[in-house]
């Protein structure tokens, strides 16, 4: 089962290389991972998007717990929690699928961000399906790049 | 606030420490670190290797249960302590390595004599640090020191850079240790144990399964109470003799692969199995699915991480093992359990002795001199009071089979990495630790090579420990292996090339001797314990001797060869 665990790390140097240390020595999976600092610059957070049995995920959230420069370990899921993803992508837009990439970015609530004679870069923001999805029906007009920031998220309320 | 440079700090922060000991070896980048520590009290052993200088720290911790302390340079000096992290890391030793590192402006240029230290080590330290200013480095001195020696201990890496030794800057001493995320439990969930204590009163057939967490918390007392008070038997792990009396009627000897077939047999049937300070290891458990399938098992354990890694527990307790047992004697004083006898085990201790009576550990005497009768003359002459440090292989084996271990700190050896090359190093630590006392390393021809340098080191600081070879020719444990799973085809481990120890050791300032008569063991042991320096005997075992039983690697426990 895929699992999303936010975690609040020490802003210390080789922090994300004893993180992805971690899984990669134990042979867990990390599908991604992205971290920036928060409110607090001595403290960054992390989303860590993984999956595994049961068994598997207890380790890793025990594990991250255990190194000494994390702070605090959430698996979000199976909570109430607001998760986001953002993604760049160059499309090529010529004269005759100009208007369809436009359409389909304004259904899908993105921006055009960069715009050539031959491409549109567009920014989409949103769930990992609704990213996909976008990929889907941009996909037949040629997209040329794309660059995905993986998941983060956040619980919700109080 | 005085100014200090960076190596007088180091100094002042060793003191804090209460170091009294360092092992190390010196070199370019830690000149100004060697300088400061003239002007101190502190003691340094100068090792012939770094791997040794690692081993030796390690082997003072176990004997002390303080933190060991290494010191050295950049690079290689700092490249050859990884097997010596590895092997503390895997059992649980508190020991801070500290190592040189290039100027910080020459950090990443591929510099003389500069390694990614904090990144090689990563893996195989507790925590580790690269000292980025000099107002950092008191804090994270002693930052090293609390995490190497609190919850489950380990080693800790911290990487200096010379610049940093060399700046005078402000120095306030660190007063308190704060670390965020780092607040070990050792109390247990006090509901958890009562469950457990419950279940074990009740228990037909309890066994407690311990390990290297009995001796780490010094808990042996109160272990050795509570299986009284419970009438339960006792298995330890490799790492765990000497926590319990070896020669206790409830102890069942070690488990595992060269475990006793009494107490293989005995988790086997047991249904409950209270595992204390014991990770389940692959050479303890056997076929996994097969471990103690009978039982309901509970699980006290310093380190989360260690409960339900291998085998689903029922009962999981996260504390230390000395106040977790301390948890459980209170419990059972109290009114509700004072009177509460446990259930009857005449017929569980019934069969444990048919067990026992069905298999003893014993070694065909054929006349020519056995590994098994060295080592059961070595306990005889020592009247099992020596400090046994081993090497890894078989030797490793015989020695624990054959040598009985009452005490704990009375074994030393390297359990979970298999560190051939460690028990020369490590004696030396433990005869540092404890100077009046004998120290024996039990070797084979193999292991001993491979850190022989450090008799150097032996004789120049006048540490007389005793290096008891098992010499068979051979790497025996692989060769043992080839024997039984690959048809006799033996494949480089013929090591019947080797160098004349007794010469070697007289090369080296110690005493060497050598026989391959039994009756010439007792008087050749007696005559190196008499000798008030290092001593090497090559002891020319039957060749192709084998340690049993055995279980065969993934094989269920219940499926020993015996003799």
């Amino acid at each position: 089962m895929r699992h999303t665990i936010s975690v609040q790390v020490r802003n210390e140097f080789g922090v994300l290389s004893r993180v992805s240390g971690l899984f990669s020595a134990r042979g867990f999976n990390i599908e991604s991972l992205t971290v920036a600092e928060t409110l607090d610059p001595e403290v960054s957070r992390m989303t860590i998007v993984t999956s595994g049995n049961e068994q598997i995920v207890e380790q890793i959230l025990k594990q991250l717990r255990k190194l000494i420069d994390v702070i605090k370990v959430n698996d979000l899921t199976g909570k109430d929690f607001v998760e986001r993803e953002l993604a760049l992508i160059k499309v090529s837009a010529d004269e005759k699928t100009r208007a369809e990439v436009l359409r389909t970015v304004d259904i899908f609530r993105g921006k055009v961000v960069d715009v050539t004679a031959k491409t549109y870069t567009v920014e989409v923001t949103g769930t990992e399906d609704k990213i996909r999805a976008i990929v889907r029906l941009l996909k037949p007009m040629g997209i040329r790049e794309i660059v995905r920031t993986g998941r983060v998220a956040v619980p919700r309320g109080d | 606030m005085k100014a200090m440079s960076g190596a007088q700090i180091f100094v002042d922060c060793l003191k804090r420490e209460k170091v009294d000991t360092l092992f190390g070896f010196p070199g370019g980048a830690v000149l100004n670190l060697y300088d400061a520590l003239l002007q101190s009290d502190i003691r340094h052993y100068m090792v012939r290797h770094e791997q040794g200088g690692v081993h030796a720290a390690d082997g003072y911790a176990r004997a002390t249960g303080k933190v060991g302390v290494c010191l050295v340079t950049s690079g290689p000096g700092a490249t050859n302590t990884v097997t010596g992290l590895a092997t503390a890391y895997m059992d649980s030793i508190p020991v801070v390595v500290f190592s040189g590192q290039v100027p910080t402006l020459l950090i990443g240029n591929d510099a003389f004599q500069e390694a990614d230290m904090t990144g090689i080590s990563r893996p195989i330290t507790k925590h580790n640090y690269l000292v980025k200013s000099h107002k950092d480095l008191a804090r994270i001195i002693h930052e090293a020191f609390h995490i190497a020696r609190t919850g489950r201990p380990g080693p800790v890496l911290v990487d200096i850079p010379k610049d940093i030794t060399a700046e005078v800057g402000p120095y306030e001493p660190v007063r308190k240790v704060e670390l965020q995320g780092y607040h070990p439990s050792t109390t247990g969930h006090p509901g958890q144990i009562e469950r457990a204590v419950n279940l074990l009163l009740k228990a037909r057939r309890p066994v407690l399964y311990t390990g290297g967490g009995i001796i780490l918390s010094n808990a042996s007392r109160e272990l050795r109470r509570l299986a009284e008070r419970l009438r339960s038997p006792v298995t330890m792990t490799l790492m765990g003799l000497g926590g319990f009396p070896g020669d206790h009627p409830l102890c069942l000897g070690m488990l595992g692969m060269h475990g006793t077939y009494r107490a293989n047999m005995a988790i086997s049937h047991a249904d409950v199995v209270l595992a204390v300070g014991a990770r389940f290891d692959d050479r303890v458990t056997g076929r996994i699915d097969d471990f103690a399938r009978e039982a309901t098992i509970i699980h006290v354990d310093v380190d989360p991480t260690s409960i339900s890694k291998n085998v689903a527990v029922d009962i999981p307790i996260v504390g230390d093992a000395r106040t977790v047992l301390g948890q459980m004697l209170e419990l059972l004083k109290r009114p509700k359990y004072a009177r509460t006898k446990p259930a009857d085990r005449t017929e569980w201790l019934g069969r444990i002795e048919d067990w026992k009576r069905e298999a003893r550990l014993a070694y065909p005497a054929e006349g020519t001199l056995k590994p098994q009768f060295v080592v059961e003359k070595i306990y005889e002459v020592t009247r099992g009071k020596a400090l046994i440090t081993t090497e890894v292989g078989q030797n490793q084996m015989w020695a624990v089979q054959y040598y009985s271990f009452k005490r704990p700190r009375t074994l030393f050896t390297s359990g979970g990495l298999g560190t051939m090359g460690y028990g020369l190093p490590a004696a030396l630590g433990v005869q540092v630790a404890h100077p009046g006392k004998l120290v024996i390393d039990i070797a084979g021809d193999g292991s001993i090579q491979m850190n022989i340098q450090e008799l150097a080191t032996a004789s120049q600081y006048n540490l007389p420990v005793k290096v008891a070879i098992l010499n068979n020719g051979y790497l025996g444990m692989v060769r043992q292996w080839q024997e039984l799973f690959y048809e006799k085809r033996y494949a480089s481990v013929d090591m019947s090339f080797q160098p004349d120890f007794v010469k070697l050791a007289e090369a080296y300032g110690a005493a060497g001797f050598r026989t391959d008569k039994p009756e010439e063991v007792v008087p050749i042991l007696k005559e190196a314990f008499a000798t008030p320096k290092p001593v090497l005997m090559d002891f020319r075992i039957s060749r192709e001797e084998n340690v049993y039983p055995m279980v065969p690697a993934g094989a269920r426990l219940t499926e020993m060869i015996l003799l």
